[in-house]
């Protein structure tokens, strides 16, 4: 059809749109939808923690018992925990959704074992620390660097992807009395809801941590490009190494 | 751009959407017909919660019992969250131990009753000790005895059309009304509480008779019972969105 056409020309000019796109559009979309989602998650869970900023251990706790972790807040019951919850649910099934979509495609079509599944040369020690050594040092990636990513990229993004969002929507799961009436081993192996609720919590922080020091690396990386890359697929021509 | 937009696109992209669409309608009307949309499914939020909700009755059976535990499991604190009625009906009943107290059943029944609360403690009783989380984040273990609801339920005939049992406390504060869906209504854990402990139901904790509801969080378990109702549309009741705890954000159903 002739629509589908194109002159050899325009291609040539837009050969960087033409070459492989640095991430599949699936990966994009998935990668945006998850930030919003995400950021909705962890606003409500700050909301619903601050009706009762303390944490426990084991099955029960409340005012009057011995908690774990005392944010030493006070309790905030002004109604933000109600649409707390509703935001919470709402933004873990957008997350839940497009999280298995991204995770069932990228099996499919290879996406973790050619992007994110480590060499085993690169898992020594000394292959490990150097990465991690250019990375405190903020140094740049190079332009063969920036295309793909090293050791270090590939093992937390692989711990993000299939350790720390399991056991959130694990942790969360088993903090449901309806949930737990089907799989009561979902709460009893944490050693109770209170248990759940206080691991729940920690994963979150780490994967708020995981989020503020990717932002930091892709401002390292080159702001404008990396996330120009993750909306376009493309770097602007020219402009890499930064 | 790489990707060009061709005939053969458009016209599958617009049947995908197309069937999409009504794929959808159909899916919200099996949903309904199942009941699998809850009272308070409308705007941003009912998104959300009509998923949970589907998601976890679609998932639980008649025999999905909530955990219940050991007497040595029971907490030694447990805090009571807002007072006792301050009303007179409320205060009258209490000043008399509840010797004057009658729970009237009625709606889409046979047989519409009102019970003593000595009638209710001469039906058979079930206790269980069970975990109840507020919403705030706290919570504790406790013994629990009580008729079934659905003995009772039973004994005045639920006709077949009934799709919620409607509770009305004396309560006059937030809680004014709250609803439950069939499927949790003759769940063999939903109790008309009167016992806590091995004691008799303390007037904070709800007296003289509460529901308990173990498969979801605490404010589903309605305090001081004044009236049942049994109906097939909560719409007229309150804002219509089941209960009075979607009124001020707080969603309807709290299995969480």
């Amino acid at each position: 059809m002739a629509e589908s056409t194109y002159l050899p020309g325009l291609a040539i000019r837009d050969s960087n749109f033409l070459s492989p796109p640095r991430h599949t559009g699936l990966v994009r979309i998935t990668h945006w939808i998850n930030t919003i989602s995400f950021i909705g998650l962890v606003v409500s869970g700050i909301a619903i923690l601050l009706a009762h900023p303390r944490l426990y251990w084991g099955e029960t706790g409340a005012v009057g018992t011995p908690s774990l972790l005392d944010f030493s807040l006070p309790f905030v019951l002004v109604g933000q925990s109600g649409w707390g919850r509703y935001l919470h649910f709402l933004s873990a099934w957008v997350c839940v959704l497009t999280g298995l979509l991204y995770a069932v495609s990228g099996l499919f079509t290879r996406h973790f074992r050619r992007h994110l599944l480590p060499a085993w040369a690169d898992l020594s020690l000394s292959s490990i620390s150097r990465v991690a050594w250019n990375h405190m040092r903020l140094k740049r990636p190079t332009e063969g660097e920036s295309l793909t990513y090293n050791v270090l990229q590939r093992l937390t993004y692989l711990t993000v992807i299939f350790v720390l969002f399991p056991l959130m929507i694990w942790t969360g799961l088993a903090m449901s009395p309806a949930i737990t009436s089907v799989f009561p081993l979902l709460v009893n192996v944490l050693g109770g809801q209170q248990s759940a609720r206080t691991i729940h919590f920690f994963i979150a922080s780490f994967l708020v941590l995981f989020l503020f020091v990717h932002i930091a690396m892709v401002c390292v990386a080159g702001f404008a490009n990396r996330v120009r890359a993750m909306i376009t697929g493309h770097v602007a021509a020219g402009k890499e190494p930064l | 751009m790489s990707e060009l937009v061709t005939r053969r696109k458009l016209i599958t992209g617009g049947l995908a959407v197309a069937a999409g669409a009504s794929g959808l309608v159909v899916a919200g009307r099996l949903a309904d017909r199942y009941g699998l949309i809850p009272p308070d499914h409308g705007g941003i939020w009912g998104v959300g919660e009509t998923l949970t909700y589907a998601a976890q009755r679609l998932l639980m059976s008649h025999h999905s019992l909530a955990r219940e535990f050991s007497r040595s499991q029971i907490s030694k604190v447990i805090p009571v969250n807002g007072n006792p009625p301050e009303n007179d009906a409320y205060q009258r009943l209490l000043a008399g131990d509840f010797a004057d107290f009658r729970l009237t059943i009625d709606g889409l029944v046979a047989r519409p009753s009102s019970f003593s609360l000595e009638e209710l403690k001469r039906f058979p009783s079930r206790t269980q000790i069970t975990h109840q989380a507020c919403e705030e984040g706290w919570s504790f273990i406790a013994e629990w005895t009580g008729v079934l609801l659905s003995y009772v339920l039973n004994l005045v005939g639920v006709r077949p059309q009934a799709k919620y049992v409607v509770f009305f406390p004396f309560d006059d504060g937030w809680d004014r009304f709250d609803s439950l869906d069939m499927p949790e209504a003759w769940h063999p854990q939903t109790l008309l509480a009167y016992g806590m402990n091995g004691q008799t139901l303390p007037a904070p904790h709800g007296a003289p008779v509460r529901l308990r509801v173990a498969r979801q969080l605490g404010y589903k378990s309605t305090k001081y019972l004044s009236h049942i109702t049994v109906t097939d549309t909560v719409k007229n009741i309150g804002k219509g969105l089941g209960s009075s705890a979607p009124e001020i954000g707080y969603s309807w159903y709290a299995g969480i």
